[in-house]
């Protein structure tokens, strides 16, 4: 099973790119399988119909403004992603909604999605996240390795380990 | 009695943008183009490595992040006269080409063909008749009543299943939807063929960039691409030879379908050819360096001044001081402090929001001028500089669209009706064609170069003490890019951005002459105020990269999904 895990969003508009910063973090802390994909999608539309149409599962990751306290995480899925991303709770719906309008009339949407999202408390012009968007971006990190893990496909903590060796205490 | 327009669509990708238009007696008589989102990428820069300056300024935009890398780098390197390899060059100009052919099928297929074409209507059509019609246009081999009849399928399992998308907010039905079911049933087929079509080409970017969105290959000084014909990890001729194929592949889409379609839409609109002109100053630069130095270029480009092509005037290398000295911004009526036009290497960012004001500030988007005057930028005025200067593929081309153009519509068409919203469709099609025709020629480049030994792809820049002024312009999908950088002491000091949609959807400058998109707006008929499927037939037509702008979201719609909050 191919997966994708998209972050998507805007780094020069400080918690708009908690999507892309996520998976920079994914990157530096864990070496994935194979199977697993890591893309920063930035702020790209038609661009990402490639990749996301070589998935079978989708995992995106992206900061969507409804109205939650600064910081909240929620996790949305299935069919309810493409919806997510029809209403105007995202702050770069347009891009991401036209390519999974698209892969769904050429038949490449992926089998399964699930969307992670964060509520923004500040999308001033800056490269840094808000400290209560940083705390929330870990709760993100958790539960993507929990989702991989549960698909089979965990990942391997770099952190914990030394050239790739498991370090024992 | 007058009535008001507003369209003010939401999203952040590029920043708003809100349309407002007078309409009097079924007429657009007054129009205001306003950015409705502030960035300040120049705050972001300030103090920077000028070497890094490329890596953010990619992300102003999701939809050309590779063109403000291309322009970055190239301002930088003007600032210190740096030349880059000429493999660096070759690198470049096949990402700026592939790049824009992606963009261009893209805009046409799925930004914009939807404002001329009726999906609902495409249903009705007889796919025999449809694939008749598609084989008398070209000889596509994938105009076969088969192929046609599967997209009608595909088209009516998605109308009934009452997803609609995106596509839920197109004018099924609009009195301005002229087509014939056949006709919109072949847009419709080639819509589903485009979609795998710009993958394949944008592969060609991924390769070479690394990766894409946001390619990793540029540096100041030439490309981070090592090339090795023996070595598997670098740039091989295996790779190169794939890239061959892939650019193999698009040019019958290209040739067969895109010129094609654009011509039939053309022909069956062509009272779209009288409609959207606007401002007929037109500005473009000269993309694709031939050597190390910027001094000469694959695709030529000027200044023509009020659409008198006779009057055109070359813009000739990258140190080009009739570019570098004509190019000024204003903010009469952006929302910045004071009232001034400026040299973008004198500018100040200094942000004053007052609301929107129809006669005094009303824009985020500054207002750029070209020798004091409003300039259109774009496929277009691309088009049109390359044709004033003489650039034969360039005619050979204007020639045989216009031909197909005339002969569809059983009367003669001529140049002077790409000044029009067809014509900018029509210009980005040619373009499209031309881009080809210079990525097969700067692969082959590239190859003989490597052939004869030559494997430099890079020149580290050094920055000396004191303070240098530089600027980069490239050729992007949506019309002359500029960036302006003052370095002082190895730092960013200033920054600026001259983007392709500041020109064209810039409000009234200090003379309050209309920018582009607004005069373009003016004496546009309007059939239905409520439903002003015209006024984003123009809008579109400049391929907007405030990506808002490309279709219209429903506001209201209720937030329909189920969330689980962690």
């Amino acid at each position: 099973m191919a997966v994708l895990i998209l972050g998507v969003g805007n780094i020069l508009l400080s918690d708009e790119g908690v999507g892309c910063r996520t998976v920079e973090e994914l990157e530096q802390r864990y070496q994935f399988p194979e199977a697993v994909r890591l893309l920063d999608g930035g702020t790209a539309g038609m661009e990402l119909i490639g990749a996301i149409s070589e998935a079978d599962h989708l995992i995106l990751i992206d900061a969507l403004a409804a109205g939650r306290p600064p910081g909240t995480v929620v996790r949305v899925e299935g069919e309810d992603v493409p919806a997510t991303f029809q209403t105007r709770i995202s702050p770069h719906q347009l891009g991401i909604s036209d390519v999974l309008a698209a892969a769904t009339i050429t038949g490449d949407l992926p089998a399964s999605m699930v969307l992670f999202g964060i509520e923004p408390e500040s999308m001033a012009t800056g490269l840094a996240l808000s400290a209560v968007v940083r705390a929330g971006l870990e709760k993100i990190i958790k539960a993507v390795v929990e989702e991989l893990t549960g698909l089979g496909l965990p990942p391997l903590d770099l952190v914990d380990t030394v050239d790739g060796v498991d370090v024992v205490d | 009695m007058s009535e008001r327009i507003v369209i003010d669509p939401i999203t952040r990708i590029e920043g708003h943008l809100r349309i407002e238009c007078e309409v009097n007696q079924g007429k657009v008589v007054k129009a205001w183009s306003s950015g409705t989102m502030w960035r300040g990428i120049e705050l972001i820069l300030k103090d920077r490595d000028p070497r890094e300056a490329w890596i953010y300024t990619q992300r102003i935009c999701g939809v050309c992040t590779t063109v403000h890398a291309i322009a970055s780098v190239r301002a930088v390197e003007n600032a210190l006269g740096l030349e880059i390899p000429l493999n660096a060059q070759h690198i470049r100009n096949m990402i700026i080409a592939a790049h824009g052919i992606f963009d261009h099928i893209v805009h046409f297929y799925h930004l914009s063909a939807l404002d001329w074409v009726d999906l609902v209507s495409a249903l009705k059509a007889d796919p025999r008749a449809t694939a008749a019609l598609g084989q008398k246009l070209s000889g596509w081999q994938h105009n076969s009543y088969e192929e046609i009849k599967a997209a009608q399928e595909k088209l009516q399992a998605l109308i009934d299943s009452g997803q609609l998308g995106i596509y839920g907010s197109g004018y099924w039905g609009h009195p301005a939807m002229k087509l014939s079911p056949e006709v919109n049933l072949l847009a419709a087929t080639h819509y589903l063929q485009a979609l795998e079509y710009q993958r394949s080409i944008n592969k060609v970017v991924a390769i070479l960039g690394s990766k894409t969105p946001h390619i990793q290959n540029l540096a100041v000084g030439g490309v981070a691409n090592p090339i090795n014909p023996n070595n598997q990890s670098t740039l091989t001729m295996e790779r190169l030879f794939y890239i061959k194929t892939l650019i193999d592949e698009i040019g019958a889409f290209i040739h067969e379908v895109y010129m094609q379609d654009v011509a039939a839409v053309g022909a069956f609109y062509a009272d779209w050819t009288a409609i959207g002109a606007g401002v007929t100053s037109y500005l473009a630069v000269p993309d694709m360096p031939m050597n190390t130095a910027g001094t000469t270029f694959d695709l030529p480009g000027g200044y023509i001044p009020d659409g008198d092509i006779s009057k055109f005037q070359e813009i000739k290398s990258f140190q080009d001081t009739f570019f570098r000295d004509g190019v000024k911004e204003g903010i009469k009526h952006s929302y910045y402090d004071g009232d001034w036009t400026k040299h973008p290497w004198e500018e100040e960012t200094a942000p004053k929001f007052t609301g929107f004001q129809e006669d005094g500030k009303y824009s985020w988007v500054k207002s750029p001028t070209f020798n004091g005057k409003p300039a259109q930028v774009g496929p277009l005025a691309n088009v049109l500089c390359m044709y004033a200067a003489g650039h034969e593929p360039t005619r050979k081309y204007v020639t045989a669209v216009l031909n197909t153009v005339s002969s569809l519509a059983g009367s003669k068409v001529g140049v002077p009706a790409l000044h029009s919203t067809i014509g900018r469709h029509a210009a980005r099609a040619i373009r499209c064609a031309l881009l080809h025709d210079t990525l097969g020629r700067q692969w082959q480049l590239l190859v003989d170069n490597i052939g004869r030994g030559d494997y430099a792809t890079f020149n580290p820049p050094t920055f000396p003490k004191g303070e240098q002024r530089g600027f980069g312009f490239h050729e992007a999908p949506r019309g002359n890019l500029s960036h302006w950088v003052v370095i002082a002491d190895g730092r960013i000091k200033n920054y600026q951005c001259v983007v392709p949609s500041t020109w064209n959807a810039g409000p009234r400058n200090g003379d309050d002459a209309m920018g582009p998109y607004e005069a373009s707006l003016v004496g546009t008929p309007i059939a239905d105020p409520q439903k002003p499927l015209e006024v984003l037939r123009t809008i579109h037509s400049f391929d907007p990269c405030l990506a808002c702008a490309v279709h219209l979201v429903d506001g209201r719609r209720q937030e329909i999904s189920r969330v689980k909050v962690l």
